[in-house]
């Protein structure tokens, strides 16, 4: 009854006065931000990069060396109406010196589906992880950290459907499900018609006390690969070209902590930020390498994992200081060894690891400029990578998710 | 697959079948909503602040707890001219509640009802954090208060039709008791009519366009950025020429500027309260006024 009531008195309220529950909102429609990212990259050894055990993809790389450009973002966004809220993000980079335009947002979601639902469609970043979802220039570091490097090529992006649903609860609990294509990395060929992945994840958050917030999450990831492709394992004086190809099923889980501290909640002027993710990958398939004559197969099982920790600390305000501890482990098997050292699958005995820490500014919170030295171990020859980084942004307020 | 979606769909019918209580749930953005919507809708209303005193309101992060919060909210009420810009938004499409959404009655924005003061034509980031909506900090003007107080009352009948005779007859001894503390506030300021103050940041617009008073510089070179040394240095030069009576700033800015800038020109550093529960003496509007004004008072003698 109260319920109606409401509605009616809603009704009389809204035809009488219309204008009155109108936000004050000047500006462009749509919001437009610009992200600039700019580098200098220097390391102190030039062999091909390659993780032991990983089948590389998707934007897996160290970077380049010298002066280059980064993700270059320009986004649109804007409620659509007041059921839909749009977005689109497309990126320009430079990649092996040539221009490409990647398209790394265009999706559109609910506003105001209500009993805390919320349904997304389009290509988007998955909530898998904690990092996932956030563009590469709101991240503490220069590059994505190696398990991401390693499972997801840097990011997992993809195009589908998600839903997810917020309890109506004091604790933070939300559960979210994606359907998705499966055609990128790490997934591949889009199998079932076009419908090769899904998502599943629950985040948990809250606060403690005053000054501090956490978030916890779990998420699992699954795929039917069909052709996955990989730059794979380099050797040398060969001409052929081998493209390592996976077909099978490729399952990820992984949990994900973050816990950010500043005095009274006030994190103008210091604070702090840990966080941490772990993920394990099965896989089970087979690796065949395409252009091979006669043709290379073995069958394949993978089980590759890696974590990171990381801190970041603002002393004052505008200056930060950051370290990130990376480790991988892959141990993976079939029936042709040799087939699964040329696709990358060999972890040669080594243990990748990596131990970065970046020092940045921000004159204001649209520009910031970053250093990063990293020893890198993620391979055998060991390298130290410098990077210098400028991230700006033009327009609109970058809004950032927790 | 399936059989994780059973499990959240059973999940999501246990904990909606939770009853709710009766009151409106209110997530104020700022302490001094809550305390105002606390004095209009009394035990009627539920009322939650996600920021402090000791917070600022244009960097506030979107954390979890504040998206779980939202979304149990009947009613929104936030400062609005693009204060809470950079996290609002955040959590209103987060939160999955399609009754706090701008536009909605369950969205009310205090600025939007109120003449903004600093409104500006022309905007370029090399101004700095400035608002095209004009100066946010609408709360520092309490005949502001008065109209915002009675179109927020209006907001809560249309939430809670019920409620209406409860909320006009608050609404009224509201009025009475604030028009009261107005002409009381107003005599005790008399003396502070055309005094020259120096603030951290222009957070203190409308109190001081209320009392008369002149802002003699702001601490930050530019709105939203920290101050420098060389700024400090040319402050003091204006004020050489032109002196000031006292430096102000908050619970939530650095006090090393103010304080820096007071040792190098013997003006007085007063630490004014910018809401509700930023000491103990400041547990609402009322005593909000009344501390700010006795402080300032104290400060020119």
């Amino acid at each position: 009854m109260n319920t109606i009531y409401t509605f009616l008195g809603t009704i009389l309220f809204v035809s009488f006065t219309s204008t009155s529950f109108a936000a004050e909102k000047v500006g462009f429609n749509p919001e437009i931000s610009l992200t600039l990212d700019g580098r200098y990259g220097s390391y102190s050894n030039n062999s091909n990069y390659e993780l032991p055990g990983f089948m590389l993809g998707g934007e897996a790389s160290r970077g380049e060396q010298g002066f280059h450009v980064g993700h270059n973002e320009l986004s649109l966004s804007a409620n659509i109406d007041d059921m839909f809220y749009g977005k689109f993000t497309t990126a320009i980079a430079d990649h092996d010196g040539e221009t490409e335009v990647e398209l790394e947002e265009a999706y559109i979601e609910t506003l105001a589906l209500g009993n805390g639902l919320t349904a997304k469609a389009g290509r988007f970043f998955s909530d898998i992880g904690y990092l996932n979802n956030q563009h590469g220039h709101a991240w503490d570091f220069v590059d994505a950290p190696l398990v991401y490097r390693g499972l997801f090529g840097n990011q997992i992006i993809d195009d589908g459907v998600q839903v997810s649903w917020l309890a109506p609860t004091d604790i933070y609990l939300k559960l979210g499900l994606e359907a998705t294509r499966g055609e990128r990395f790490p997934a591949g060929g889009a199998a079932n018609d076009g419908h090769g992945a899904n998502t599943l994840f629950a985040k948990f958050g809250g606060d403690v006390g005053i000054s501090h917030a956490w978030q916890f999450g779990v998420s699992h990831w699954q795929a039917d690969v069909n052709g996955r492709t990989s730059g794979g394992h380099a050797h040398g004086s060969s001409t052929t070209t081998e493209i390592p190809t996976f077909t099978g099923k490729s399952k990820i889980s992984g949990i994900d902590f973050v816990w950010k501290w500043s005095p009274n909640g006030n994190n103008r002027e210091t604070n702090l930020k840990i966080q941490a993710e772990y993920f394990k990958r099965n896989e089970d398939g087979n690796i065949k390498l395409a252009g091979s004559s006669p043709l290379e197969t073995s069958t394949y099982h993978g089980e590759q994992s890696g974590w990171y920790l990381q801190t970041v600390y603002q002393f004052m305000p505008r200056w930060r200081v950051g370290y990130r501890y990376d480790q991988l482990k892959a141990n993976n098997t079939g029936s042709d060894v040799s087939v699964l050292a040329e696709a990358g699958l060999d972890d040669e005995g080594h243990i990748p690891t990596r131990s970065t820490v970046m020092l940045d500014y921000s004159y204001s919170e649209y520009s910031r400029i970053r250093l990063q030295y990293a020893k890198d171990d993620s391979y055998k020859d060991s390298d130290n990578t410098f990077f210098v980084q400028y991230i700006v942004t033009l327009g609109a307020h970058g809004a950032h998710r927790f | 697959m399936k059989n994780y979606i059973k499990f959240s769909i059973v999940l999501m019918l246990l904990i909606l079948s939770i009853p709710v209580t009766a009151a409106i749930n209110i997530f104020a953005c700022e302490p001094e909503w809550a305390s105002l919507v606390d004095e209009l809708g009394g035990e009627r209303v539920q009322s939650y602040s996600a920021t402090t005193a000791f917070q600022d309101p244009h960097h506030i992060e979107a954390r979890p707890s504040l998206i779980a919060k939202v979304r149990q909210a009947d009613l929104l009420i936030c400062s609005g001219a693009e204060l809470e810009v950079g996290w609002l938004p955040v959590l209103q499409r987060q939160a999955g509640n399609n009754s706090i959404l701008p536009g909605k009655p369950g969205y009310f924005e205090a600025a939007a009802v109120v003449k903004r003061l600093d409104v500006l034509v022309t905007i370029d980031r090399s101004m700095g954090d400035v608002h095209a909506s004009g100066n946010p900090h609408v709360h520092l003007d309490p005949r502001r208060i008065l109209t915002i107080a009675m179109a927020l009352s209006e907001r809560l009948a249309v939430l809670d039709p019920e409620g209406q005779i409860h909320y006009k007859k608050r609404l009224t001894s509201f009025t009475q008791r604030w028009q009261q503390a107005i002409k009381r506030w107003q005599q005790q300021a008399v003396r502070l009519k055309g005094v020259r103050i120096v603030v951290h940041h222009r957070d203190w617009v409308y109190l001081f366009d209320w009392l008369d008073i002149e802002i003699a510089g702001a601490l930050e070179p530019k709105p939203g950025l920290p101050t420098t040394a060389g700024h400090l240095v040319n402050l003091k030069k204006s004020l050489t020429k032109n002196p000031a009576s006292m430096i102000v700033y908050t619970q939530y800015q650095n006090a090393r500027a103010a304080k820096r800038l007071g040792k190098m020109t013997d003006v007085p550093v007063v630490q004014l309260a910018y809401t509700v529960g930023a000491n103990e003496q400041v547990k609402d509007l009322f005593s909000l006024f009344d501390m700010t004004i006795q402080q300032l008072v104290e400060a020119v003698k």
